[in-house]
Order: C-alpha cells, then structure tokens, then sequence
C-alpha cells in the first residue's frame, strides 16, 4: 500500500511488472487458473473413470430402501428405511455421543484442570499424571482398549450383574427401565416450562435488586425451589404418572427396557477421558492466566475466598477458557467418527461404510459426510464470534 | 546442488506414484515383472501371511499360478491386502492386476463396477456360527440374536432378507474391519458371526478352543467366490480364465506338481495339449507355449491346491462337496483345452 | 562524647526457622493437610493410590511375564502381561514385514535421523541451517532410496512392506516436515490482501479443519483412484503421506496465523520502509519473530500428527498400532488372556514416549522463549 502511493507522488519510475497492484493481480490470476485447471483435470478424469466403470451418479440413492440393519438407534429403523433416513440415524447417533461425550468430558475436565492447581500435592499429582498419561495416547489406541477391556470385562448375558433398579449390565450393554409417561404427564412439562420462565424471571429481578441496591438475593437456591416445587406441584396436582418397562431376559438377550450398547458406552467413555484431559489443560491455562494482581485486588476489597473467585477469577477465566474449549468440543464430535473401527453405528460408520458400499456412491457419501461435519464447524464458529463480541474488553 | 535435489524428490515420489499408459495389462506385468495380486488382510486357506510375510492360500495360489503362467516363476506376485470397501476400486484403478479375495460373483459387481469374474473358484455360501454351549440347533433360533457382521459385504444384505423372510429379528453389529468382527465375536459381544460359510470354517480354526463353536446346517445364500479382473482386456482376462480351467483340467487328468514331469511323456493327447507337448495353446495367450505345465509344476492343480489350503486334513476341514469335480459329483468343469 | 551506646558490629545469626514451617511435617501440614477437605482429599488419594497400585504392579512386574518367558507361563492363571510376547514380536512391531536380511537399512534410517535431529533440537548447537537443509531436505529423500532400494543395487522392497514403529515415524517425520512450510504458507496467504489468494486459503483451512482426519482418509483411499487418469496410481504409502500432510498443515496454519498476529504492525511498517519487499519483509523480518512465538503452539500440533498417524490403517499402511493389533488378532502361538492387552499397552509406551519427550521440548523451548515478565 505505501508503495503504491509513493508511486503517485513520485514519477511513475516503477517499470510494469514491479508495480505491486499489478504483479498482485498476476499473482492471484495464477492462482485461479492453476486451481481451476486442476478441478477441471480431477472432474475430467473422475467422468472418464465413472464412465469406465459404467457407474452412475446423484443422489438418487438417498431414496432407495438401504436393505440393511443398524443395531443402535433412536430413530425406528428397519431393513425397509430409505437411505436418507440411514442418514438421519448415522447423524443422530453422532449427536447422541458427541453430547453425552460433551457433557461428561466437561465436569471431568473442570474437576481435574481445578485438581491440578490445587494446593494439594497427591490431588495435584494425580491430575498431573492423568493429564500426561492421556494426552499423549492416540485416542484410536484407548478407544481399542476400552472397547475391548470393557467387553472382556463384563459377565456373559446369562450371568448379567443386576443393579438396583431392575437395571441390569452384561456384555450386550447396560439395560435399565424405560419410563413410559401417560397422558397427563404433558401437564408436567407445562409446569417445567413454567418454572423455568420463572428462574429466569427471577434472575432478571435479582440482578436489577443488586445493581440497584447492591443486596444480593439467594438466586441458585431459590431457582432450584422453584423448579423442583413448581414441576413436583402439576405432577401432584394433575395426576400424572409414569409406569416404567423393565428389560426382561429372553433367550439370547434383554428385550425392552431402554438399552445402551457396549460400543456406546466405550465410545463416550474415551472420548471423555481422552478429551477431559485437554479441558482439564485449557481450564488451568485459563485460571492461571488470570494477573496476580487480580486476585490482591480482590483481597484488598475484602472479598471473601469463594466470591473472590466466583466474582473475580472465573469471569475473567472463562473469557480465556472458552474459545479453546469449543473447539475441543468440536474435536470431541470430530473424533466421535473413530467410532466406526469399534462398531458404533454414528455417521461414518452408516454413511459413509455402509451406505456407501452398498450403493457404490462413494463422491456422494463422502460428500454429505463432510458437509454434515463443515456445518458443525461453521455453526461453532458462528457462535464463538458471537460469544467474543459479547465478552470482549471493552477498554478505554 | 539444487536441481539434483529437485531430481531426486521427484524421482522419489514418481516411486511412488506408478503410470502405466493404456497398453495391455499382460504387457504392464510383463514390463514391471510381478503379478500384483488383491488379497484380504488374512483368510486362513484363502489368502493369509505368516510370520514372514508369505502368503499362501487357494486364492493365493491362483495368483501364483498366473504368475507362473507368464514368468515360469510363481514367486513372482506381489500382494496387496485390501478391504472390502476398497477392492473394487483399487482394482479398476489397477492398483492390483488381479483381485483374488473372497469375493462374490453377483450381476451387478459384473455388469456395474467396469470388472469382470473370471470363474467360480470356490462355490461357497453364507452360514452361521455360534458358541456350542448356547445350543441353538437351526438359524431359525436366532431370533434376536447379537450378529456380528463386515460392514460392504453381500453378507450383510443376506442376513437381512433371511431373517426378514423367515419372521425373525434382526439385531446386528457391523464393524469395518473383519478382524474387529471376529473378535467382537470372539469376547461375547455377539452370540452369531456370520459370513461365508468357508471363512467361518476358516476364522474358526484361529481360535483357541475351535471346538466351543459350531457352524449351523443353514446355508441361506449363493456366494460364488472367484478371482476378478479389469474388464475391457480380452488378453488378461482370458490367460485368468483359463489359468483357473488349466488347474481343474489338470485334477481331471491327474497330473499333479509331483508326476508332472513323467506326464510329459504321456500318451493322453489331452495331457499332450495341456502340457504343451502337442500343439501351441499358449502363444495366443501372450505366454509361453509350456504355460499349462509351469502352472502344475510350480502350483499343482486344483486338488492339490485345495487339499494344501482348506482341505480335510487342514484345520480349516472344509470336504470338497460343490466344489468336486463335476465326474466326482461336485460342479467344477473345465471347457476341454483343444 | 561517651562511649555509652551499645552498638554490635557483626549480625546475630539467625535463629533456625521454627520446626514447624520447615522440614516433612510442616510441608505435609502446609501441602496435605492444610484445610479439612484437604486431609479429606489426602486420604481419599492415598487410598486411591492404595487401591490401584498394587494390581498396575502385579501386572506390569509382579505376575507379568519377563522377555524370556514362554507362551505357557503367560497362559497361567493370575499371570500378568505378557512381556515375551513384545519380545518375540519386536521384530514385527518395529520394521513390519520388511525383509530381515535387509533391517540394516531402517536402522541406518533411524540412526540418521537421530544423529540429525538431535542437534536440531539443541539450542547451542552450530550450523544450524546446514542441519535444517540436511534434516528437512536431504534426508528423507536419502532415506526413501534406502528404504525402497532399487538404486546402488539395493534390493527392491516395496512399501507394502514397510510397517510397525518404521511406518509410524516415517509418516510421522515426513508430514511434519511438509506440513511445516505448507502450513507457513497457507498462513501468509490467509493474511494476504489479495482476494482470491486469501479466499483459497481460507476455504483450504476451513474445510480440512472443519472434517475428522478418518474422511480425509476415506477419500485418499476410495476416492483418490477416482480422481486420477486412468491407469495412473499412486501408492498407498504416499496417500497417507498427503493425507496426512493436507490435515497437519491446515491446523499449522491457523497456529502460525496466530503468531503473525502477534507481530506488532510497527514491524511491518518498519521493515517496508527499510525498502523489503514482501517476501524478505516475510522471510527476514516477520517469520523468525511469529515462529519463535508459537513453537509451543507446533510442536502440540506435531504430537497430534504423530498420534494420527494412528489412523492411516484406513488406507491400508500397517503402523505400529496396526502391525501389534495385526499380530495381536494372528500370533496364535502367543493367544492368552493377555497377549492382547499387553500388545495395546505395549503400543500405548512407545506412542507415550514419543508424544511426552515432545511435550516435554515444547516446554522447554516455551520457558527458554518466555523472555517476558513473570511473578
């Protein structure tokens, strides 16, 4: 740029090709021709070699019957589902864990990215060698491991550990009741949603009361009386209930009842582990981050420990931790597709393994697979510069 | 100094990246001097590495004998093991001259994939297998049953149309990669592995105690494995064609790899023609005019291949059955060499 | 004047520190037992500690089999893992089915390839940029002829044959020396003011970042033959090379991105006045300053390439995950109740190994670079 107006001032003494506006455009023209060319070579040679094979393509297939089974899913499926519904199933399944997986990974990794900070050496330790142990093991290895410890680990169907609850665990998985609301249940969720239209109307209140008046009003207790109370009232009072279906053995297996398969469990299990550990990384890299003299100035305010931190270092913590850890959420859900070498039926393994060979698609299936994935991404990003607009600094 | 370098990276990563202009497969072979062979990542009896990396096995062997029909050397193959997902287009991609892996001959994979099935190797079928002591005796028991399966696979499909026509239902475990299956099954997660009944036989005798399971009577498919070539080159299909029909004829005729040499001075104008002897069969291949005995002096026939790999006295135990001879109540037959 | 004040002329020594601030029992007090939940906390630990140590003993030392045990001892009941499995197998974990007569030419490889990392890595050490031409350029071309043969008349072994911890570091090595400069690259284009050039980068990152390496992976292997000419193939060794380079060098770009914005702009504005063009403004002035700052930042990403690497069985490569499940699934002469364990947690050290010693650099070269304040 400085150059360039330089150049006005100046006689325009710099020859063509040193002009930087030009030799920029040059550049950028190669560029696309170069990129273009090889779309074109890799689209050319791709029709040449469908045509070879005599193999068409679209996404037609999408609404064919898939013939085919999947052993997990929250969707009804049968082995007469159209492929876009092998679709559905494959993503939901790559929801289900990427969020139960999210849920687990983040209580471990606070607790354990808190425990490494702590004034207490075994407690430090412990984290510490966790977090070593962890990180430095390639999920695909431990996944192995749990996968396989975990089947070797449990009793046969026929000697399954019963747990309290006419739950039951064996190597087919874990198989609990499934609770089957009836008709007045509806009202219950009513009351929940009130209650929760509630919680945030009191919060609304309370930080106005505190901005205002500078007193401060028990809000977690209370929100927590309020949901409880308001939900357990419309229960009482409609007369809901819920009658649950236990899992029974049957000649090779537990039917009904909700079931929760080995790959499942193994497959949210590492991916908690395996991912708590870099949490645990980005919540002490966060809190320590926060200046020193942060926490003095809160002392010399005379802020108790517990509002020190509540008040003082977390909020300021959270701003570091948050960006890294979406994107070790996003990781989470990305790694969730090694769920296909251990059987769990999530997307790649439906998708793009199954319903590919089967329908030979295999452009297309790849094709949706990342898409599905791009969308994951570029959701998350939509929302992290949102979440840094909201929280940056605003300096002076 | 640098544009040695640059020479030598990219002689390095031409290495590694072979062009083989469209001249015939026959000639490419000729020209790089080894046969590459698609093989799975280890059917004992079909195609399996021991500890150091030979690999032997029926379908093994018919590389081999391709090998020895061009090169007179059947050591002379180079094999690549791929999955079931990826075998067909490694093959039309020519990544392997020869796709010789358990793979079942069906009208769409001939007539949609560019490929072409050569003959039926082995006639085989989809069976099951289940742990003796939960005593089921038929398929028809397996009603909700935990079956473990190879995700691309015929296999998978069939299993599906049985149980759906016989009422049954269907609860499967799919894994990419056949060894996950086998040991899915092997640690309980499943009470059934199924797959061709001849692999099942096969993955059996890997166990440590073989005799705990069982394979069920069922046979609820048609699966008639064969070697696969590139469709489009007559050459190369034919000399695969009839490399294949040469070890049949042999057993029919019965010259083995130990007798060979004798039956060079034999009588029978069929052993005459098929040793080369009498008349040339193998210039219009491409080989040589002695194909037919390299193939018997370095490979054996049929039988003795079959005998070697899967046969009775292997643990795999498979009895010849469908795969007899067509004079010994089996349907394997050769067209007559003349 | 009298001499009436006292004044001493040579310091009291110091009293020692109360016992209770010093030695074991004041550093338990002060570091185990500090608050209730502390002790609460200590206890808890301590009989964690007590609870899982003794059977990780038994089964690493106490019960397991030594390298010259037999198949029998490790099939014996409360035997624990299996160490003469590892043993007999080395051979296999570490080369794959690469010839034996032949393992002098991986073992030059990796002699080489210590012999000049090593002083690479070391700070102090002279002739730095020779090493890094050597290391980056030279050799892994060096050690494709030697591992591949064909050349000086070395015997031909094809990569199908390559395998184990050889295919691990090599994909390993590789990528990160080619995922570096693409990375850099890519990093300078997305900071470009040219359109489309930033646009390409920017979607190039984006997608391969937004993707789980497995499809990556899937494409090298099922949809590469497709993209090629006819006839045309490339072998599946370098499919895992590039695929794995692709990913890496999208993630070092975004690692190398955030350094370049760590560059004041005062540093490009003084270095265009100094009359640099672009790119020995980039080369002398902004590169050396943004890499120092996120070699922290290149070496995680290199831990996270080389535990990749783990998944290049898609497309067919026998790593050293791979060569042990292999051997784990086919070694029936070793079948035990765990054989197959002991091959994971065999697999699971060495990944261990190497990922921590980088960690460990990374640290270090973190600490030597922290030239800023600290309390």
């Amino acid at each position: 740029m400085t150059t360039r107006e330089m150049g006005h001032d100046a006689a325009p003494r710099v020859s063509f090709f040193n002009d930087p506006v030009i030799r920029g455009i040059i550049y950028q023209i190669v560029v696309a021709v170069i990129l273009v060319g090889f779309i074109v070579w890799i689209v050319g040679n791709t029709a040449a070699n469908l045509a070879a094979q005599n193999k068409t393509t679209g996404f037609d297939f999408l609404w064919k019957t898939a013939g085919f089974d999947i052993s997990f899913s929250l969707l009804p499926w049968s082995r007469g589902s159209y492929y876009w519904e092998a679709f559905l199933v494959g993503l939901l399944n790559t929801l289900l864990v990427a969020f139960i997986g999210i849920v687990c990974a983040t209580v471990l990794g606070f607790t354990i990215g808190i425990a490494r900070l702590s004034s207490n050496f075994i407690v430090s330790r412990l984290a510490t060698v966790y977090v070593e142990i962890i990180r430095n093991i390639p999920l695909l290895l431990q996944l192995f491991f749990w996968y396989f410890a975990v089947l070797k680990a449990m009793p046969a169907v026929r000697e399954s550990i019963a747990l309290p609850l006419d739950s039951f665990i064996n190597q087919r998985g874990i198989f609990v009741p499934r609770p089957i609301p009836d008709e007045q249940f509806g009202f219950v969720w009513i009351g929940l949603a009130l209650a929760i239209l509630g919680v945030v109307a009191l919060r609304h209140w309370a930080k106005k009361r505190l901005e205002a008046t500078g007193q401060r009003f028990p809000v977690f207790l209370t929100s927590l009386a309020i949901l409880f109370g308001v939900t357990g009232l419309f229960f009482v009072v409609s007369g809901a209930s819920v009658t649950f279906e236990p899992p029974v053995l049957e000649r090779f297996n537990f039917k009904g009842g909700l079931a929760l398969p080995p790959e499942f469990v193994a497959l949210a299990f590492g991916l908690t582990i395996y991912t708590a550990a870099f949490i645990a990384e980005t919540v002490r890299g966060g809190i320590q981050s926060v200046n020193r003299g942060q926490t003095e100035a809160a002392q010399s305010l005379g802020l108790k420990e517990n509002d020190r931190l509540r008040l003082v270092i977390v909020p300021q913590a959270m701003r570091v931790i948050i960006p890294p850890l979406t994107s070790q959420y996003l990781n989470l859900t990305k790694n969730s597709s090694l769920g296909a070498a251990i059987g769990y039926p999530e997307l790649v393994n439906v998708f793009a393994g199954t319903a590919l060979n089967q329908t030979g698609r295999a452009i297309e299936c790849i094709a949706i697979t990342m898409l599905v994935y791009l969308c994951f991404s570029l959701l998350t990003s939509a929302i992290m510069n949102w979440y840094n607009a909201r929280v940056k600094l605003v300096e002076r | 100094m640098q544009k040695k370098l640059v020479t030598l990276t990219a002689t390095a990563i031409l290495g590694l990246t072979a062009v083989s202009a469209q001249a015939a497969i026959l000639d490419d072979v000729k020209a790089k001097g080894y046969v590459q062979c698609g093989v799975t990542g280890g059917v004992p009896g079909f195609s399996a590495p021991d500890s150091n990396n030979v690999w032997t096995g029926i379908e093994v062997d018919f590389c081999r004998a391709m090998a020895a029909a061009v090169f007179n050397d059947a050591e002379a193959v180079r094999y690549t093991s791929l999955t079931s997902q990826e075998r067909f287009t490694a093959l039309s991609a020519g990544e392997v001259d020869v796709l010789s892996r358990t793979t079942t001959w069906t009208m769409s994979r001939d007539t949609q994939l560019g490929i072409s099935f050569v003959g039926t190797m082995f006639y085989d079928g989809q069976g099951f297998m289940v742990r003796k002591a939960d005593g089921i005796e038929s398929a028809l028991d397996l009603s909700g049953a935990a079956i473990c399966i190879e995700s691309g696979t015929t296999t998978e499909l069939n299993a599906a149309d049985y149980f759906a026509a016989n009422g049954l239902e269907f609860n499967t475990v799919v894994f990419v990669d056949q060894d996950e299956v086998v040991k899915a099954y092997e640690d309980g997660r499943c009470d059934v592995y199924t797959t061709d009944s001849s692999a099942l036989a096969a993955e059996r005798s890997k166990f440590a105690n073989p005799d705990d399971h069982i394979i069920l009577p069922e046979i609820i498919s048609k699966e008639p494995l064969g070697p696969v070539v590139r469709a489009g080159d007559t050459q190369w299909f034919n000399l695969a064609r009839w490399t294949y029909f040469a070890l049949l004829e042999a057993e029919e005729l019965g010259v083995t790899s130990a007798n060979v040499d004798e039956m060079l001075g034999s009588d029978n104008p069929a052993i005459k023609r098929l040793l080369g002897v009498e008349g040339d069969f193998g210039t219009p291949l491409g080989v040589t005019k002695d194909w037919a005995y390299q193939i018997i002096k370095h490979v054996g026939n049929y039988a003795e291949s079959y005998d070697r790999n899967v046969g009775p006295a292997t643990p795999i135990g498979l009895e010849r059955g469908l795969n007899a001879l067509w004079k010994d109540g089996g349907i394997q037959y050769a067209p007559p060499i003349r | 004047m009298t001499d009436i004040g006292f004044v001493r002329s040579e310091l009291v020594t110091a009293r020692p520190a109360p016992v209770r601030t010093t030695g074991a029992i004041a550093w338990a007090q002060k570091n185990l037992f500090a608050t209730p939940l502390d002790t609460v906390l200590t206890i808890l630990g301590l009989l964690f500690l007590a609870w899982i140590i003794p059977p990780l003993y038994g089964f690493f030392f106490g019960n397991a089999v030594g390298p010259n045990g037999t198949v029998e001892q490790c099939r014996m009941e409360n035997a624990g893992a299996c160490w003469a499995y590892i043993a007999a197998e080395m051979e296999f974990f570490i080369y794959g089915f690469y010839d034996i007569p032949e393992q002098w030419r991986p073992n030059i490889v990796f002699a080489l390839g210590a012999i000049l990392l090593v002083p690479l890595l070391i700070p102090k050490a002279p002739f730095k940029r020779t090493n890094a031409v050597l290391f980056i350029v030279v050799y892994p071309i060096l050690s494709y002829f030697l591992l591949a043969g064909g050349v000086f008349g070395l015997k031909v072994i094809p990569t199908e044959k390559w395998g184990g911890l050889l295919v691990t570091l090599i994909i390993s090595v590789i990528g990160i020396t080619l995922s570096f400069p693409l990375g850099v690259i890519l990093a300078l284009g997305r900071q470009s003011q040219l359109p489309i050039i930033k646009t390409v980068c920017v979607g190039f990152i984006e997608l391969i970042r937004a993707v789980p390496l497995i499809t990556i992976l899937f494409m090298a292997s099922i949809m590469l033959p497709l993209f090629m000419p006819q006839g045309m193939t490339v072998d599946k060794f370098l499919r895992a090379i590039v695929g794995v380079t692709l990913f890496t060098s999208a993630y070092m770009a975004e690692v190398v991105r955030g350094g370049l914005q760590a560059i004041p702009r005062g540093q490009y504005e003084a270095a265009s006045a100094l009359g640099l063009g672009y790119w020995k403004r980039m080369w002398f002035i902004i590169l050396p300053q943004a890499l120092k700052h996120v070699i922290p930042g290149i070496v995680n990403n290199f831990i996270s390439l080389f535990k990749d690497t783990s998944l290049v069985y898609i497309v067919g490569m026998k790593d050293l995950l791979e060569a042990v499940k292999t051997k784990n699934d086919t070694a029936l002469e070793w079948q035990s109740a765990n054989t197959a364990t002991t091959g994971y947690i065999f697999a699971a050290m060495v990944f261990w190994v190497f990922c921590f010693g980088m960690s460990r650099y990374s640290m270090y070269m973190e600490r030597r670079l922290n030239t800023g304040y600290k309390r």
